[in-house]
């Protein structure tokens, strides 16, 4: 394999990886931006999106052979599994947070972290402690393309990744509701005077960004398994990378998402970096970029008000 | 008609009485002015009014209705608005999308999800709708060449336009106004008369908080005026000018004609 097209390998695969990212990145950002709160539970919302988007395409596909249908089967279980976690993220913040919003700040992150055990023990509970496998929608058989291989279900990710990020962008940039939402990430009790009901802004932001971590989780069931305590590990590296991109800024996530998963996949293919140490990477980047621009990439420097 | 009154208005901070049991009134249609000296509780009856602060105790009317402690955003979309005396705009959007924010409620209701959905799929032909109401209203206040432009790095006395003009989009009856002159030059001053006059020819009740007198005195209807939280006067200019507590309170007494002091 010539060097040109390894590089392009490894920057198909980093794509790959930093669009789930990307995705998940996004609810921690989003939710941040609105109410200075870091949601851990986000990473469990990730895993029943996961554990969801599986058994309903294990349900859809009953024992048909595999077909086009699977694939209709598949992104319906990504739209029924990103639905019911809307649902979930938006009973979570309900039940968990909202009645905390007044007290300290330290009090609603507690109760997430709360949150994120029942939903991994219930899961574990419910679901049992043995990984599953959530099988390829088609044949995914590598393509060559220019002496890179590219497997289709990194193409699906790709793709789902890009349409969910546009699709956001849009809302967020374009829509009454998305301009409602800036408007109260900026200045909460500012956009109440303007008749922008807050608390149902709270509610929907809780929705598309659980939602994302659900489509995210289905995504990334393609290359790991599924099991109660995945979100773990990929929430805590989305929550680096919405840190990286500069946290509360949507474009900063989709950046850090993607950024992220690029330098795990050069740090261990050109710098040599050991696979077991791949985890290591991303805390590394948090730390530097902690010590350099601690805003994050995007983010902007909050001035002190005297 | 009374449009909105507060009765018996009292908020407390701790031990600090801030108001004290004011009675406020606001006439249909009229301009009225609400002037004291610094510290004398002003702003603070304005947030009671406005649902940023809750009243301790008495109660808030808006056409009769007792609106004590509602949300802000309710209150809102009752028809009230109101500026800040330290501009409170949204400075990283654009002038424009300032505008839309404020036309927020107006375009559509329903309930959340079903509202995100239809938000996003009628995206085009709502934001036709809602750029050019928005234009109208930074028409109003000539501003519409700034339109594309961040709120944040417009020249001051435009800012506080654009705060009028953001306040104005949320098709208000009544409209509070927190020291829209602060800051402002002797021309920038007399334009911004006319513009409150403009704004009650609209139809549009007019509250202001205002320090400088020469706008208080020209434009207000009615004028009431507070002291240390208590509601010491109200009447016409003429009125205002003449009583003897207004001027105790803005000049201090005279030592040669103490004998009104009540203490």
């Amino acid at each position: 394999m010539s060097s040109i097209a390894e590089f392009f390998q490894h920057l198909v695969n980093g794509l790959t990886l930093g669009g789930i990212y990307a995705l998940i990145a996004l609810g921690y950002t989003m939710v941040y931006g609105i109410l200075k709160f870091i949601n851990f539970a986000h990473g469990d919302i990730l895993m029943v999106g996961a554990y969801l988007g599986l058994f309903i395409f294990n349900f859809l596909r009953g024992n048909s052979a595999i077909g086009p249908w699977w694939f209709v089967a598949f992104l319906l279980a990504m739209l029924a599994s990103m639905l019911i976690c809307a649902l979930l993220g938006m009973t979570i913040e309900k039940l968990a947070y909202k009645p905390l919003r007044k007290a300290t700040r330290l009090a609603p992150l507690l109760s997430a972290i709360g949150v994120s055990f029942m939903l991994s023990n219930g899961a574990a509970w419910a679901w049992g402690t043995q990984s599953r496998k959530l099988d390829y929608p088609f044949d995914n058989t590598p393509l060559h393309v220019f002496g890179i291989s590219i497997a289709p279900h990194q193409i699906l990710i790709l793709v789902v990744a890009t349409i969910m990020m546009v699709a956001l962008t849009l809302f967020v940039s374009k829509s009454r509701m998305g301009k409602a939402m800036r408007a109260t990430s900026l200045d909460q009790s500012t956009a109440k005077l303007m008749g922008i009901n807050s608390d149902q802004i709270i509610s929907l932001t809780f929705g598309i960004g659980s939602a994302l971590a659900a489509c995210g989780g289905m995504l990334i069931a393609l290359d790991i398994k599924v099991y109660a305590t995945m979100g773990t590990m990929v929430g805590l590296k989305a929550f680096v990378a919405a840190v990286v991109g500069g946290i509360g800024n949507i474009g900063g996530a989709m950046l850090g998402g993607l950024l992220l998963g690029l330098l795990e996949t050069f740090g261990i293919a050109l710098l040599g970096i050991p696979t077991s140490y791949k985890d290591a990477i991303a805390f590394a980047v948090l730390i530097i970029v902690l010590l350099v621009k601690p805003e994050g990439i995007m983010g902007k420097a909050e001035k002190e008000k005297v | 008609m009374i449009l909105l009154e507060t009765k018996d208005l009292t908020r407390a901070y701790g031990g600090v009485v801030a108001v004290n049991k004011v009675d406020f009134t606001v006439e249909s249609g009229l301009i009225t002015g609400l002037i004291g000296p610094n510290g004398a509780g002003k702003t603070t009856l304005f947030n009671n009014m406005t649902g940023l602060d809750v009243p301790s105790s008495g109660r808030v009317f808006y056409q009769g209705k007792d609106i004590t402690g509602y949300p802000a955003h309710k209150i809102c979309r009752l028809g009230i608005a109101r500026t800040f005396q330290n501009i409170r705009l949204f400075k990283e959007l654009s002038v424009v999308e300032n505008v839309m924010v404020g036309l927020h409620f107006k375009n559509g209701n329903g309930n959340r999800l079903g509202l995100a959905l239809k938000s996003f799929v009628r995206l085009e032909s709502e934001q036709e709708q809602m750029y050019r109401k928005a234009m109208k209203w930074l028409e109003f206040f000539h501003m519409e060449d700034m339109a594309e432009e961040k709120a944040g790095s417009l020249p001051y006395g435009y800012q506080r336009e654009l705060e009028i003009a953001r306040a104005l989009a949320t098709e208000p009856k009544i409209l509070f106004l927190d020291e829209p002159a602060a800051g402002m030059n002797p021309q920038e001053t007399d334009s911004l008369m006319q513009t409150i006059r403009r704004i009650r020819d609209l139809g549009i009740t007019v509250v202001l908080i205002e320090h400088d007198m020469k706008l208080v005195m020209n434009i207000c209807d009615n004028i009431t005026v507070l002291n240390y939280g208590q509601k010491i006067a109200q009447g016409s200019a003429s009125d205002i000018q003449k009583d003897p507590k207004v001027i105790e309170a803005y000049l201090g007494t005279d030592s040669s004609d103490d004998d009104d002091e009540d203490f």
